[in-house]
């Protein structure tokens, strides 16, 4: 019998894997956004792109879910960098609402490219035995599939955090974001730091998206459809700040879930209740920095 | 000479209010539709209601310089607003586009306090959460706004007791129209009047307007209510002649789809906004009837191409060209 405890213990546990997955998929655009300045619409397009190629291999290939998913990671990266080289050259140089309309521009392209390719239906990639079911623990059962995401998460935020602060890349990455003149002036290839960081980005958006099917489930309008909750995740975390959006995607997957369960008549509008509160009294977001 | 100094007149009064070849071209693009097109009046319809909508944010955003994702949740606002006084108080035309307007208005007032203390990229995020939450309240308040059904089954009277609604959209266009030619003079009025001068001075440099005495804020919070408002007229004007309000009045992609037609038009110069709409409208109802799909790629392209190749829009584009051969 779960008791009010125990069901708010589980809870918990779905907030915080589905707000690691926000995590994911939107930690990338807060580099675009706060780092490179770039209004970057497209991000969740790069979450669905990954989606789609992992379930692509693994229906084509049979290839294991395991395998698809580093794969898909490479491609979407892949294809993040060729676009990186290409298109966003000119977006860097138009303004905040230049860069918008481009990006949704590109949004548009790529869900209409995907609606050809894969069919307008919602897909879901269908789990590995390993990940389906319950895991017990006393009077309480957790789904193994929530665990996989929080732990794929969580691994990757603390990779993400050792490469920031104790690498080379991460020190240039940092130099570049604080002061990309004085960063070009010692040597680095700021141009090269952003193209990979961005490709990075869009892998862990891709990462996201293959994992967090069964929360957001695959279909062309991805991009357009769950780009208001990636923006969200961002703008409240702060614009910038890594571990602003850690943050706010822990928040609002914690209180989104809540705020389901326990008044569900008001659905989908708490989150926005909260975004709105958080904006209204940290216009800067959580973590936000001045300027 | 009586012919002559009556032609004066008119062109006085025109160069007075800076009218010029384009809005002639607009008003003649409107009686030729009125002439020739009998069976595209609802489009047509359409593609006015959006003219007003692209205006509204041309004055926020062309002249304000106030960016907005969500400008969308002020014509749903007028839509529902409208909706609803047909449905429960009186089904009046006119007295329903004021109360959508005033609706809308004070939406733009109450929501103008949070998105106007902020700039750029973070007062792009609020207008888009303040939209995603009225999306989510017509949503969730199903008791009020039927959630994804939308509103429907109220009627509207004829226009100033005189114009019945016919089915073929004739008097519903023609309304509209009358609706477009106000609005157009009022911005146009308040474009060059000291409050738009002003705003396009705050738009190019926040800081120095305010060293000049000139109160930012407040100017800006005037200037986004009005479009509001607008946007809330333009909801409510649709609310009326399609006899439908739902959930897509409120939806992210109308605020898109707007903010691509005033780039395709070009910001700032108010015919800019018409003429995008005029193109956006047309193009989509012809390629989603052929190939939706593929219409949102080539869509997707022309706006990438557009950014690139043409920042100021078409008008802008063509302002450039004609500019060029003159000064040669």
């Amino acid at each position: 019998m779960p008791n009010a405890l125990s069901t708010f213990f589980i809870l918990t546990i779905d907030g915080v894997s589905y707000g690691m997955m926000l995590f994911l998929i939107s930690v990338g655009l807060t580099i675009t956004l706060g780092v490179m300045r770039v209004v970057n619409l497209t991000h969740s397009a790069f979450a669905m792109i990954g989606g789609f190629i992992a379930l692509w291999l693994m229906q084509t290939t049979g290839m294991h879910f395991f395998a698809a998913l580093p794969l898909s990671v490479v491609a979407t990266m892949a294809i993040s960098l060729a676009m990186e080289r290409t298109l966003y050259q000119w977006v860097y140089k138009s303004n905040p609402l230049g860069q918008l309309l481009m990006t949704i521009g590109m949004t548009f392209v790529i869900t209409a490219l995907v609606k050809n390719l894969a069919g307008p239906q919602i897909q879901t990639i269908t789990l590995p035995p390993s990940l389906i079911g319950q895991l017990s623990f006393g009077d309480m059962s957790i789904s193994t599939y929530r665990l996989f995401v929080l732990g794929t998460s969580v691994a990757v935020a603390a990779a993400l955090w050792l490469c920031l602060e104790y690498t080379t890349f991460g020190a240039r990455l940092r130099a570049a974001v604080d002061n990309p003149r004085m960063a070009r002036c010692v040597g680095i290839n700021v141009a090269l730091v952003f193209s990979v960081t961005f490709a990075i980005g869009c892998g862990l958006a891709a990462l996201g998206g293959a994992v967090g099917t069964q929360m957001l489930p695959l279909e062309p309008y991805y991009g357009l459809k769950y780009l208001v909750l990636v923006l969200i995740v961002v703008a409240v975390g702060g614009l910038g700040s890594l571990k602003g959006s850690l943050y706010s995607a822990l928040l609002l997957g914690f209180i989104d879930t809540m705020g389901r369960y326990y008044i569900p008549a008001l659905g989908g509008f708490i989150i926005y209740l909260a975004v709105l509160a958080i904006l209204l009294v940290r216009p800067r977001g959580l973590v936000g920095r001045a300027g | 000479m009586n012919t002559q100094s009556n032609r004066n007149l008119v062109v006085g009064a025109f160069r007075r209010q800076r009218y010029n070849l384009a809005d002639v071209a607009l008003v003649a693009a409107a009686i030729l539709t009125l002439i020739f097109g009998e069976y595209y009046l609802a489009l047509a319809a359409m593609v006015v209601i959006m003219a007003i909508f692209a205006l509204s944010l041309d004055l926020a955003q062309g002249y304000g310089g106030v960016e907005s994702l969500g400008h969308a949740a002020f014509f749903g606002v007028g839509a529902y607003a409208a909706a609803l006084y047909a449905l429960h108080v009186s089904s009046e035309p006119i007295s329903g586009l004021l109360v959508g307007a005033i609706a809308a208005g004070l939406a733009g007032l109450l929501s103008g306090f949070a998105v106007l203390r902020t700039q750029g990229l973070t007062q792009l995020m609020l207008t888009l959460a303040v939209a995603s939450l009225l999306y989510e309240l017509a949503n969730v308040a199903k008791s009020v706004t039927n959630g994804d059904d939308g509103l429907t089954g109220y009627d509207v009277d004829p226009v100033l007791g005189l114009f019945q609604f016919d089915i073929f959209g004739f008097t519903g266009f023609v309304y509209a129209c009358v609706v477009l030619l106000l609005v157009y003079a009022l911005l146009k009025k308040l474009v060059n009047a000291s409050i738009g001068q002003t705003a396009q001075g705050i738009r190019e440099n926040q800081t120095r307007m305010r060293m000049l005495g000139v109160p930012v804020e407040r100017r800006l919070w005037l200037l986004y209510t009005i479009s509001a408002a607008i946007a809330g007229i333009a909801g409510a004007l649709s609310a009326q002649i399609n006899r439908i309000v739902g959930l897509d009045s409120l939806a992210f992609t109308l605020s898109a789809n707007v903010l691509v037609m005033l780039a395709l038009g070009g910001p700032g110069r108010l015919y800019g906004a018409i003429f995008g709409a005029i193109l956006f409208v047309l193009l989509s109802d012809r390629a989603a009837a052929i190939d939706p799909t593929n219409w949102l790629a080539v869509l997707g392209v022309v706006l990438i191409l557009i950014v690139r190749y043409a920042p100021d829009g078409l008008a802008g584009l063509v302002s450039r060209t004609v500019g060029k051969r003159s000064a040669k």
